[in-house]
């Protein structure tokens, strides 16, 4: 177990030859061995079962099975897949999972997630593994399924199957493990009996750390209300309901959870980018709609997306085409052309403005580093004259000492008087920089607190609320 | 039973949005038929038949491409080097412009080995290239059409021939192409045998299996311990098989050869396994649905031109069917948020 971001999938990917690690040792029954690439991992009895799952969904499911290590017609060497073998072993193996439901020769994609994740269970117990690692393996299951998945996992081992299993689900841990092992920070922090555990102790221990980063002090005056949305339900309904929430002028928003509360989700469909099925959104008190990010524009609205590389940046474009791309209309002329002395002097602006490290304007944007990089896609809606600025994880992958110029600037904009919104999955971050947080656990909101006066385990309790 | 009843109404609408083009097709087909109802009559029948049957070898070989998500853009051109290569060495004895006067009587077989072996290795080439420098097949089999070309025309150009189209095929050679047993023509008995086995090897084989998975979901495959390299390029080389040897039939079908030869036909096999149900996106394709793509195309084609439709509206037509199938295509098997 671990909060989000403590090292637990990385350390199981090492460990299944995905990634290989730098330093460490790793003993099999008792044994030194070395485990450079999946293949290796399979062999010695070690399989995982992903997040993603990795299955083909327009074949069988004997077929996803048994992928690479097919039956033969007639000798290992012939080409021929013998196909009544093949389904054979499939039936018989689904049978010894209990798996009646699934027949070899059902397409997976006429599968449900379950089902899905029952065949990737079973093809890991087809490669005779004594260890399956299973990687968050309920985050997309309802209840009666997670029962399910764990009638499984127990009759793995009676069968003398060692399972790790990596969940922030508490109750769920605390109901299916023998032992826990607690990470903090990539850092191994215990193992402990379950029996000897409580919901209680679990977070204390996930999340008992001194506060090392360090925030710009200050507080902004908060004024009236800027944004408020209520009751937004998303038509999926596994992602976000009845989500309500008030942003002020001057004020920073956190908006805390695990990964999976649909912070995101919640957030992008204010913005336009998501459909919502209810929900009705006000703007200095008055009920707008906002379609898509053009209209979130208009509004006042700016979106700082959560993944940088993949819906931020332009990497092979230059810092100056990367920060006024959102803003581009400003700088035309009366015969629609850009005017590039114009153009240019707001490039070194922000630039000047926002302190952003760049050998020059014409360097492309994706030889800059990380937090140089945000910092062009700050300013780049800072140019667009933003009230209201949605931050989706703004300091994620980015090193400490430009993580403390970012929270600057986001005490400066507070300070400005715009409304900031920030989701965080950085506990302190969000007890540091904000004013309020909104805690979401599994698409609701489970709490709104005051970030002077709560206390982390507070803020991992509302977390999980409703988990499990 | 009213949700039963709704669960129905739904499966039925989905399974006409998945074949709505082929359903569309069908209604062209009928409509050309009611125009002119003539086109339905034996002989014209077998003559679509015969023109389907280069196509299909060739829109088969294409559809292992496709089946990774990629295109093979060099196939025309490949179609022509195998006609040229193969009907050079083919002509007959007495025929005036030999394109080698001293040759022979030469085996059949050998001007086509040639001929196949050439493309077989044109595709491993591309097949290599997309697998070890990660180029897009697109990007790769445009380089390798020009190449191909090139070679093609300087082939061609070689002296006595001087790029004089060659003709006086032997009739051994053409008999492959024009000729019939019975009244069933040799070329659609090729297309037929070519049919089953690029069947039993994309149902049968660990190969074809492969090719499926590896088209379907690229790390699924390599987490299962699947030679990515190796099924790259062994597909990409049937494929340079399979479309060449359809450019010797396309010689010997119409008795003669330019470097010319197959230009656009690529595009035509990739239309035609479009319409066959080829998802553009890699995984999903059959050989039947590959048939059913390329004979539609040819009636259609031959169709507008029986009912007498000006060949540039023609053209118009056709684009109009490729981009509403790969529509229909990406809405199937995108996944709506």
């Amino acid at each position: 177990m671990g909060e989000n971001g403590a090292g637990k999938s990385t350390l199981m990917k090492c460990l299944f030859g995905l990634y290989t690690m730098d330093e460490g040792e790793i003993f099999f029954n008792g044994e030194p061995v070395k485990i450079d690439n999946v293949k290796e991992a399979l062999k010695l009895g070690i399989s995982m079962i992903h997040q993603e799952l990795h299955l083909i969904p327009y074949r069988s499911v004997m077929e996803n099975i048994w992928l690479g290590r097919f039956p033969r017609k007639g000798g290992k060497r012939s080409p021929m897949v013998d196909h009544h073998a093949m389904h054979q072993m499939t039936a018989d193996l689904l049978a010894e999972l209990n798996l009646t439901a699934i027949e070899p020769t059902d397409l997976l994609r006429t599968l449900s997630v379950s089902k899905a994740q029952s065949v990737e269970i079973a093809k890991a117990v087809s490669y005779d593994s004594k260890i399956i690692i299973m990687d968050e393996p309920s985050s997309s299951l309802t209840e009666n399924e997670v029962e399910h998945l764990f009638n499984i996992i127990r009759s793995l081992k009676e069968r003398g199957v060692a399972i790790i299993y990596i969940s922030h689900k508490m109750e769920e841990i605390l109901q299916i493990s023998d032992e826990v092992t607690i990470m903090r920070d990539g850092k191994y922090v215990g193992t402990w009996p379950s029996g000897e555990l409580t919901t209680a102790t679990i977070i204390k221990r996930m999340v008992g750390r001194d506060l090392t980063h360090r925030f710009p002090t200050g507080e902004s005056e908060i004024g009236e209300e800027l944004l408020r949305i209520e009751d937004y339900t998303s038509p999926n309904p596994r992602s976000f309901k009845n989500v309500s929430m008030t942003l002020r002028k001057g004020e920073i928003l956190g908006i805390g959870g695990l990964v999976g509360a649909q912070r995101t989700e919640v957030l992008e469909a204010v913005f336009g980018l998501r459909l919502h099925t209810t929900g009705k959104l006000f703007v200095k008190g008055k009920e707008e709609t906002c379609r898509n990010p053009h209209d979130a524009k208009k509004l006042g609205m700016a979106l700082l997306t959560e993944e940088r590389r993949a819906t931020g940046i332009f990497p092979v474009l230059s810092v100056q085409a990367n920060l006024l791309i959102a803003n581009l209309k400003k700088y035309q002329n009366k015969n629609k052309l850009l005017n590039n002395a114009k153009m240019a002097v707001d490039t070194k602006k922000s630039i000047a403005d926002l302190d952003i490290k760049t050998p020059s304007a014409r360097t492309l944007i994706k030889s800059l580093s990380g937090g140089n990089q945000q910092k062009v896609l700050f300013a780049r809606w800072l140019l667009t004259a933003p009230e209201i600025l949605i931050l989706d994880e703004p300091t994620r992958g980015i090193d400490v000492g430009a993580k403390y110029e970012i929270y600057v600037i986001m005490r400066e904009l507070a300070a400005q008087g715009k409304g900031v919104v920030m989701i965080s999955s950085e506990m302190p971050e969000l007890l540091g920089m904000t004013d309020r947080i909104v805690v979401m656990s599994e698409g609701r909101v489970s709490g709104i607190v005051d970030s002077k006066k709560t206390t982390q385990e507070e803020i991992m309790e509302l977390a999980t609320k409703y988990v499990g | 039973m009213k949700v039963t009843a709704v669960l129905d109404g739904k499966r039925i609408k989905q399974m006409i949005m998945e074949r709505a083009i082929f359903l569309v097709l069908l209604l062209l087909v009928v409509v050309i038929a009611i125009i002119n109802p003539r086109i339905l009559r034996l002989q014209v029948l077998r003559d679509i038949l015969m023109m389907s049957s280069t196509k299909i070898i060739m829109a088969l070989g294409m559809m292992f491409v496709i089946l990774t998500g990629g295109v093979d853009l060099g196939g025309g051109r490949l179609v022509g080097m195998a006609a040229v290569i193969s009907a050079s060495m083919l002509q007959t004895a007495d025929y005036v412009r030999r394109f080698y006067p001293d040759l022979g009587q030469i085996p059949l077989i050998i001007p086509i080995l040639l001929a196949v072996i050439a493309g077989t290795l044109f595709g491993m080439m591309n097949g290599l290239i997309v697998a070890k420098f990660k180029v897009p097949a697109f990007i790769a089999t445009l380089s390798s059409m020009l190449i191909i070309y090139g070679i093609n025309s300087i082939y061609f150009n070689m002296p006595p021939n001087n790029s004089q189209p060659i003709g006086g095929l032997r009739a051994d050679f053409t008999y492959l192409g024009s000729g019939s047993i019975g009244f069933v023509p040799v070329i659609v008995i090729f297309a037929a045998v070519v049919s089953v086995v690029v069947w039993i090897i994309l149902n049968k084989t660990v190969f074809g299996k492969n090719i499926y998975a590896v088209g379907g979901n690229p790390d699924a495959a390599a987490v299962s311990g699947i030679n990515i390299t190796q099924t790259l390029v062994g597909l990409f080389a049937v494929c340079g098989f399979l479309i060449s040897f359809s450019g010797v039939l396309e010689a010997a079908r119409t008795g003669g050869a330019t470097n010319n030869y197959g230009s656009g036909y690529e595009l035509d096999a990739i239309a035609s396994c479009v319409v066959g149900g080829v998802s553009t996106t890699g995984g999903v394709g059959t050989v039947s649905g590959v048939i059913a793509g390329v004979i539609i195309f040819s009636f259609i084609n031959y169709g507008l031109t029986f009912i007498g439709v000006n060949p540039y509206w023609q053209n118009i037509i056709k684009g109009l069917i490729i981009v509403s199938a790969v529509s229909f295509d990406i809405r199937k098997y995108v996944q709506k948020n």
